[in-house]
């Protein structure tokens, strides 16, 4: 039966190989990917990353194709569904490679998935440009995998800019000394929550509440109140989209107004202005949007025609970002060579929409803000501090009905 | 704060059961294993969404359509789909085997059809997020909604099923369908409206858990299974246990939150649900089964 | 031993051979499709091994496959490779000896429902294990073990199941376990110790999916416990053995097969509506293969005779 199995794929295997083979030389650029189009992973793949994958084809066709050398080549799109399961994400990446032979890859979403898959985009010279993945172990990976890139940074990285601005604050005295967090259950928000512990009590803040919650859980109302009651001023929760939701609204309902209100990941999603109105003035979160910046508002409007809602102002500027080092990488290699698309990608300086981006051990150095706010309808960058940069507003402006 | 704590548990707990009665109907009753349960759920969720934001129009006349359409179309669902397998099968653990297959395949072809409409982005809306002032304590008007139409969904169903002669039709196929069959009562139209009815209790609550929580077309499962969870643990097919056991739950739930450590809060759900079982078999208010 | 069991053990030992040649003959991919396939064959006749006689349907295949999974991420870079297989032995007996003992009074739907609540429960505890005593959510696994060697031991490990899955249908604890099957009461009364049966079954069944789970961890870098514990393997391992038929030691791997390759199919054919055509595919099975492909193959082989 195994036999047969083999046999019958081996026989679309070859099938494949003879629809898909160029006939000639390079007449086109086969791209591949496997994403989560289903499963736990699908809900941030399709707000962050798969919308980025498609307008950036449609983009790169509208020019005429892919610059490689004198000649714009078409782009051939092959697309899987990885499941959200790291086996399936990797035998995906494999096939993509072995049996499609794809020119390029896009990553997948998460850290997990980029994890599980980084071993194959190294053995097989792929440039990975993660943008969707946040690990502290970004420094360590870039040395082990050359080829892949840790767009989205490390932990600490945006816990240093949160407690700078936190700092700040305390020390003009509009904020109390105690700050109180809360977590999910992932690595996304353990890993944050650990460096957050560190730098906020390094810096001299104490944790008047620091808990975790699991993945799931559809009431955090108790956690609000905890925090309420633990007096202090802070607030901060290293939290997914459906619980973003859920504490927004909650502590809308609890009267729970904190002088500082961090949340997690969503509060960037076009969805959260459109469901909280006004109510968005104030709240803080990771990522953020520059004011005078005209090429990401081009991009963000472009995106809302394209998909009829606007990008996640935090990972998805830094996602259609990444694809265009791609692009100019490959246009200067002059062709789909890896290898040297990887050290043009490494070394070379590109001009995307964040402006112009240089890496330096293939991760960003302060190309996009770390820390926004909602200020009069829109999602300002205040933090790190580079041009153009916001003066957050403290306290919070009390929730309206 | 304990008296708040307690009335956020009960409001979670009134949504988890309100979320499992369909499935308790559809089990208890029907005896049909429904894997495609919690699409049905985010189905209705949609269905709202589309009402408030699309055609502006007031989610709580949602709770009023909704419901009749998801009943029609497990009707059908009951008739296409699962009574051949009821005729066909020899034991009930075969019935057992073939619906898992069956509504298992069911659940990925609506969830497929939901992720060709909406794709699998996160979607929510705000409606009736306004606080309500209980005795001092603060709960949202949307969830408390969930929880009163819990209660009266439990007791109107109770009582429906107590008093009346279709209720007790009912009853009788849940206990026994062969001896229903005896004292002619058509067991098929009676498993059918028992069927629908499940669906229409999960499209109900569906509109109303879509009031305050953020779903996508890919969350279905997790219902699916919270339901099981309290059906199996008040009793199959015994709504007030179904109740008990969502009300527990969610009280457990929220005090672990609170006075042990919020991480634990699932866990504990799962060693109360598990500990139930091995001190009752058969659920809270379940029958022995032999 | 008759003749035609001779030469099955003689066919069965070609077949090894050959399938132990898979990694040289396929390219990266064609061995991770195997890997695959091999994986869900030993998970799928394991758990119809106890699932089979029993009737006890379970949910908690990954709850034991997390457990393997993390014993290697825990252990993999301090300890030598047998020495981590063999803890996740271990571990493994221990949970599934509490388990046994205190749950197979359970029946049909209560137990099924049961068994998925004791995977979470366990997810859930090393999920605040891991939160609150490492204070890390989400172990890197670097170890130089190739896909190859996985595969081999993964090959080796379904050899194993087949052969003691063999072995106790010969035996009086596959006997013992038939009668508990058809009547419960019955066997008791005829001096089965039914429990004992079941649990060391249930115990023989699980170290098979704890073991699985060790071997396929480093293939992934990274485990978490939603990707140690992701409840989708228990239903795929569930709807495998059950379109294969758990009656037949042989059952499982004719729905693994199919189902692993159809999979794989439609997700490269249909990206978008994977979902869709999967859950079409699964009603049509259901209606056209009523006791299943091993019910379907004794069938035609019956026919002709």
């Amino acid at each position: 039966m195994i036999g047969l199995g083999l046999r019958l794929l081996t026989a679309t295997a070859v099938a494949a190989l003879a629809f898909a083979l160029p006939a000639s030389a390079q007449d086109k650029v086969k791209i591949g990917y496997a994403i989560s189009k289903t499963g736990p992973n699908a809900g941030g793949a399709s707000i962050t990353q798969i919308p980025n994958y498609e307008m950036w084809v449609k983009d790169v066709m509208a020019k005429g194709g892919l610059k490689v050398g004198d000649k714009r080549l078409p782009i051939e799109v092959i697309e899987y569904d990885d499941r959200s399961n790291s086996e399936e994400a990797l035998r995906a990446v494999e096939r993509l490679v072995t049996e499609d032979k794809v020119d390029l890859l896009f990553p997948p979403w998460g850290t997990g998935l980029n994890l599980a898959v980084g071993p194959a985009f190294n053995k097989y010279g792929y440039p990975q440009l993660a943008f969707s993945a946040v690990t502290d172990r970004a420094p360590d990976l870039a040395k082990r995998w050359p080829n892949s890139f840790w767009l989205l940074g490390t932990s600490k990285q945006y816990v240093d800019a949160l407690t700078g601005l936190l700092k700040k604050m305390r020390d003009e005295g509009k904020i109390g000394p105690n700050i109180a967090m809360i977590s999910i259950s992932d690595g996304f928000g353990i890993d944050l929550s650990q460096a957050a512990r560190k730098g906020f009590t390094d810096a001299g803040f104490k944790l008047a509440y620091d808990k975790s919650y699991p993945i799931g859980t559809q009431d955090l109302s108790p956690l609000i109140g905890e925090a309420q009651r633990s007096g202090a001023d802070t607030f901060v929760a290293f939290s997914y989209p459906p619980d973003t939701m859920a504490l927004t609204e909650q502590s809308k309902v609890a009267s729970y107004a904190p002088k500082v209100m961090f949340l997690g990941v969503g509060v960037g999603f076009p969805m959260y202005a459109q469901r909280f109105g006004a109510n968005v003035e104030g709240i803080m979160s990771l990522g953020g949007w520059s004011k005078d910046n005209a090429n990401t508002a081009a991009y963000a409007k472009k995106h809302e025609e394209m998909f009829k809602r606007g990008p996640d102002r935090w990972g998805s500027q830094i996602g259609y970002a990444s694809l265009q080092m791609l692009e100019q990488a490959i246009e200067r290699v002059g062709k789909i060579d890896r290898a040297a698309i990887i050290k043009e990608l490494q070394t070379g300086t590109f001009d995307t929409v964040l402006g112009k981006v240089k890496l330096v051990d293939n991760m960003m150095q302060d190309n996009f803000w770390l820390i926004g706010q909602w200020q009069d309808g829109f999602f300002a960058g205040v933090a790190p501090q580079r041009a153009g940069v916001g003066t957050p507003v403290v306290p919070k402006p009390a929730w309206k009905n | 704060m304990l008296f708040e704590v307690t009335l956020s548990g009960v409001t979670l707990g009134g949504m988890y059961a309100l979320v499992a009665m369909g499935l308790t109907l559809q089990y208890g009753v029907a005896r049909i294993m429904n894997l495609s349960y919690g699409e049905l759920l985010i189905a209705a969720a949609f269905a709202a969404l589309w009402f408030y934001s699309g055609l502006a129009i007031n989610p709580l006349i949602g709770l009023v359509v909704v419901p009749p359409i998801a009943f029609a179309l497990s009707y059908a669902i009951y008739r296409i789909l699962v009574q051949p397998l009821v005729s066909r099968a020899k034991t009930r653990d075969a019935l057992e085997v073939d619906s898992i297959l069956a509504t298992f395949g069911l659940l990925f072809v609506i969830q497929g059809v939901m992720l060709a409409l909406f794709g699998g982005a996160y979607f929510s809306y705000s409606f009736l997020a306004v606080p309500l002032k209980i005795a001092g304590a603060t709960v949202a008007a949307n969830r408390l909604l969930a929880l009163l139409l819990a209660v009266a969904i439990g007791l109107g169903l109770y009582l429906g099923l107590t008093r009346t002669r279709i209720g007790t039709a009912v009853r009788a196929v849940a206990v026994d369908p062969v001896a229903a069959q005896l004292v002619a009562i058509d067991v098929r139209t009676a498993s059918a409206l028992a069927f629908a009815l499940g669906g229409a209790l999960v499209a109900a609550a569906g509109v109303l858990v879509s009031m305050f929580l953020t779903f996508n077309a890919n969350l279905g499962v997790v219902f699916t299974l919270k339901a099981l969870v309290v059906v199996i643990m008040g009793g199959v097919g015994n709504l007030l246990g179904a109740l008990i056991a969502g009300l527990i739950l969610g009280l457990v739930e929220n005090y672990v939150a609170v006075f042990v450590d919020p991480g634990l809060t699932l866990a504990a759900t799962y060693a109360i649900f598990l500990l139930v079982l091995l001190v009752r078999p058969q659920g809270i208010l379940g029958r022995s089964s032999r | 031993m008759s003749g035609r069991e001779m030469l099955g053990i003689a066919l069965a030992a070609v077949a090894v051979a050959v399938l132990a040649c898979v990694p040289l003959m396929l390219g990266d991919y064609g061995l991770s499709l195997a890997i695959n396939i091999v994986s869900y064959t030993v998970l799928a006749t394991a758990w119809s091994l106890f699932s089979g006689p029993t009737r006890y349907v379970s949910l908690a295949t990954v709850a034991f496959f997390g457990i393997g999974a993390y014993t290697t991420a825990v252990f993999v870079e301090s300890l030598a490779w047998p020495l981590v297989l063999l803890i996740a032995t271990a571990v493994s007996i221990v949970v599934a000896a509490i388990v046994g003992l205190s749950t197979l009074r359970l029946s049909g739907v209560y137990f099924v429902i049961f068994s998925f609540g004791l995977a979470e429960l366990v997810r859930q505890l090393v999920t605040w294990f891991e939160v609150n005593k490492t204070r890390t959510l989400g172990r890197y696994v670097f170890a130089d073990i190739t896909a190859a060697q996985i595969y081999w031991q993964l090959l080796a490990l379904a050899v194993l199941v087949f052969a003691i899955g063999f072995w106790i249908g010969r035996s009086r604890l596959g006997l013992a376990l038939r009668a508990i099957g058809d009547d419960e009461t019955v066997a008791r009364h005829s001096g089965i110790d039914a429990t004992r049966a079941k649990v060391a079954l249930f115990v023989l069944s699980t170290v098979f999916m704890t073991l699985t789970g060790a071997i396929m961890a480093p293939r992934w870098t990274y485990i978490d416990p939603a990707i140690a514990f992701n409840p989708v393997i228990s239903f795929t391992v569930l709807i495998m053995a059950l379109l294969g038929g758990v009656h037949r030691l042989y059952g499982p791997v004719l729905g693994v097969v199919p189902l692993a390759l159809l999979f794989e199919y439609l997700l490269a054919r249909f990206p978008n509506h994977f979902s869709i055509m999967v859950g079409l595919v699964f009603i049509v099975i259901v209606y056209l293969i009523p006791r299943g492909i091993a019910g379907l193959v004794e069938g035609a082989v019956r026919k002709p005779a």
